[in-house]
């Protein structure tokens, strides 16, 4: 059991922005018309559609496939037709679009056949149980995405100590899991309970950011109806990134994850509370992951957390929220201010990674974008905040004069991206847009070299067999020489041309002659023959020589 | 004493050995260094350059016979990568080698393509598909967009187009910032340290 918690390096407090929304219960937001489902909602190869443009399908009904290990399923949302399977805009910071299904509702919302397994769960060996959360298509909730079923595999070595449940939610203006917890404690704990069956955990531990205090209530109470044996509920300091895969297990036992390790090489298992609640219906209920809360908020009229289908457009749940949608909205961030990124429209689907959606009018004074910079003043301030334990500035001089490989050197691949730098920093120098570009010019530079030695290979492939054709020529040519090699020159030493026809007359001369000379062997059997046996041999060979006749004449 | 004599100079002869058979057994092939210049290049085989295809440019560049910046699709990149390698002065890209520009393929306009091959003959690394009167079609994963096969089409449909930004390989831009201006003073200062 936890007793001491322990302070990761770095992080920032900023003001949280999240009395806003977490004071009203979770709504239901009503179905939209048209859904639109990104194949792509996770970390890992999009999904394959099993559904054809004009196919009827059902709530819940599986509408794409995930064919590689790294991908999950996708369900219908709602009952209706699929419409369309072509690219759409997605929530994606490029603003490209990507392949979807496209729903069109038929308002009935009719699920298709459900079997809970529920309790028995505990019968089925935990290989099943994983399998079952792939098909329920369950991803990571938190944010990343990440397939949930790898994360429940205990590996080889099957040994983990501690399944942590991550509700620290650190993030300003994201309440959704502040919610959850709120109201559905207990959905989370059995989800928790599954979760600890498939990775056969020791330890549970419930992280909650202590500014959470209806939310801590809220579990303890729940934990009173269970056996809570391994099962402890531990707030944490509120301080941003608390909720940092790696600086959450920090937190929480003291233990660091190696620079290219993940949780798992030191014992630990990190999954999100929504993770836990979609868990839990899927196993209970038997319902895929079609719907997810999302927080809406910034600066709308009634900022507040929705229960969405997969596939609403954010621009419907806007207009939910807000007297005046269309006024003067200026961006729609998705996920939280630090690490969030705005979209390119508002006709944009909820996906399954998309927590929160900040509606940004240039109210709200967190949400103002300096614009401009100043230079770098080396004042180290960056470095201080830095969860990561990586020198910010370092890495923000050696992407500005392209040094990729010392950027690497210094570790620009640990960066998570957070955002503390960028606030802390005076001269308001974006920094993780700086590390972003890196990263991005690194990946881009080794697929072009894998494509230059691809390009490289093929090229000299092709070399090789000009090469390998002309010398097949070469030999082709030397043999027909060589068969014709006595028949070549004539007496008078003048070359003949090797000519196939003739080469093939003389050839078939040779045969004949061949014949003939056997044809020329005596027999063993003509000694102290009689008269009449001699006889009959002469006739024979006068038969012979006219059939030989006849046919050397011809 | 003897013994020790003897011992090292055993020993002095199987090892001897033993690294005259690894220097026939794993001879490298060919120069190590064009083959390390060769790698920087980006491996279109254009000709741009002047030289027969990458490689030729790499022998040229090592023996001194070419300069490191007449490569235009490999543009600066390539220059400061070779730059590096040979410890030599980086300098911007020759102008009569061309400009360095966007990543393109090129296509088939099907409609018009006779089946004649010649522009299978003039692919460096066999990105067309296409029999004698057939129509031929460009493979756009495997084209390097060297345009080698455009001037000998007879009926002139091949063309270019860019390379399609595709999301899951969209890299991020670079930051876009506008440092301090002159409109407020204070911070014009604080920039000048
Ligand atoms: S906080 Fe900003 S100004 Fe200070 S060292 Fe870091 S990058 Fe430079
Ligand atoms: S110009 Fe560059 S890409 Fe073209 S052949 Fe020469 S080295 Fe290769
Ligand atoms: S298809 Fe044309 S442009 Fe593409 S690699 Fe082949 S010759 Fe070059």
């Amino acid at each position: 059991m936890i007793k001491q918690l322990f302070k990761f390096i770095g992080g920032v407090h900023i003001p949280q922005y999240k009395d806003i929304s977490c004071n009203t219960t979770i709504q239901q937001a009503p179905i939209a018309s048209q859904l639109v489902l990104p194949l792509s909602q996770h970390i890992g190869s999009p999904s394959v559609p099993i559904v054809h443009i004009g196919d009827h399908v059902l709530k819940g009904q599986t509408i794409a496939i995930a064919e590689d290990y790294v991908s999950v399923n996708l369900h219908a949302p709602t009952s209706g037709q699929i419409i369309a399977i072509e690219p759409r805009a997605i929530p994606h910071p490029s603003g490209l679009p990507a392949q979807c299904i496209v729903l069109q509702s038929d308002g009935k919302d009719q699920w298709r056949e459900r079997k809970p397994i529920a309790e028995d769960y505990r019968q089925l060996d935990p290989s099943k149980v994983r399998n079952l959360i792939r098909e329920a298509g369950i991803v990571g909730l938190g944010g990343a995405g990440f397939p949930s079923f790898i994360k429940m595999n205990p590996g080889p070595s099957g040994h983990i100590d501690t399944l942590i449940l991550n509700a620290a939610e650190c993030e300003p203006f994201i309440t959704c899991d502040d919610r959850l917890l709120q109201e559905r404690a207990d959905e989370v704990i059995q989800g928790l309970f599954i979760l600890r069956y498939a990775l056969q955990a020791k330890h549970c531990v419930i992280a909650v950011e202590d500014n959470k205090a209806k939310a801590i209530t809220a579990l303890n109470k729940a934990l009173e109806t269970v056996d809570q044996s391994c099962i402890q509920v531990t707030a944490i300091p509120t301080i941003y990134p608390a909720g940092g895969e790696k600086q959450l297990i920090h937190t929480i036992t003291g233990r660091q994850v190696p620079s290219h390790g993940l949780p798992i090489h030191i014992g630990v298992v990190v999954q999100n509370v929504a993770t836990a609640a979609a868990i839990y219906a899927a196993i209970f209920r038997d319902e895929p992951l079609i719907s997810r809360i999302v927080t809406l908020t910034g600066d709308v009229s009634r900022p507040t957390n929705y229960e969405v289908l997969l596939g609403t457009s954010m621009q419907s749940l806007i207009e939910q929220s807000d007297d005046s949608p269309q006024n003067k909205i200026k961006r729609i961030i998705m996920g939280g201010p630090m690490m969030g990124f705005a979209m390119h429209s508002s006709d944009i689907p909820i996906i399954k990674t998309c927590n929160c959606v900040i509606v940004d009018k240039g109210l709200t004074a967190e949400l103002k974008q300096h614009g401009y910079t100043m230079p770098c003043i080396r004042c180290g301030q960056c470095a201080d905040v830095c969860p990561a334990e990586l020198l910010p500035q370092q890495l923000y001089w050696y992407t500005k004069s392209a040094q990729w490989q010392l950027s690497q050197d210094y570790q620009l691949f640990d960066c998570i991206e957070c955002g503390c730098c960028d606030y802390v920093c005076p001269s308001y120098i974006p920094l993780v847009q700086y590390y972003r570009y890196a990263k991005a010019q690194i990946w881009e530079q080794e697929r072009e070299t894998e494509k230059s030695d691809h390009a490289r290979e093929r090229h000299e492939f092709r070399l090789e067999r000009i090469e390998r054709e002309k010398k097949e020529r070469e030999e082709r040519h030397r043999q027909k020489k060589a068969a014709l090699g006595k028949k070549d020159t004539d007496p008078k030493g003048e070359k003949t041309k090797p000519d196939p026809k003739k080469a093939a007359i003389i050839a078939a001369m040779e045969r004949v002659k061949q014949k003939k000379a056997q044809q020329n062997i005596q027999a063993k059997n003509t000694d102290n023959l009689t008269v009449a046996q001699k006889k009959q041999i002469e006739e024979a060979d006068a038969r012979r020589k006219k059939v030989n006749d006849e046919d050397s004449s011809s | 004493m003897l013994t020790a004599v003897i011992v090292l100079s055993v020993l002095a002869g199987i090892f001897g050995l033993l690294l005259g058979y690894a220097a026939v057994r794993f001879k490298v092939e060919g120069d190590p260094l064009v083959e390390k210049v060769d790698k920087l290049l980006p491996q279109t085989q254009c000709g741009q350059c002047g030289f027969p295809g990458c490689r030729p440019y790499a022998t040229a560049i090592v023996n001194e016979e070419a300069d490191i910046n007449q490569c235009p699709p490999g543009g600066e990149a390539t220059i400061h990568a070779l730059a590096d390698l040979l410890n030599r002065d980086p300098k911007p890209l020759n102008p009569e080698n061309g400009e360095e520009q966007g990543k393109t393929v090129v296509y088939i306009d099907e409609e018009n393509c006779i089946g004649c091959t010649l522009c299978i003959q003039a692919c460096p690394v066999d990105a067309i598909l296409g029999a004698a009167k057939q129509m031929h079609t460009v493979i756009e994963s495997e084209c390097t967009g060297c345009d080698l096969c455009i001037p000998p089409c007879p009926v002139e449909c091949i063309h270019i187009k860019p390379i399609q930004q595709h999301w899951n390989t969209w890299a991020w831009p670079a930051p876009q910032i506008s440092e301090a201006t002159k409109t407020n003073n204070l911070l014009e200062s604080a920039s000048h340290d």
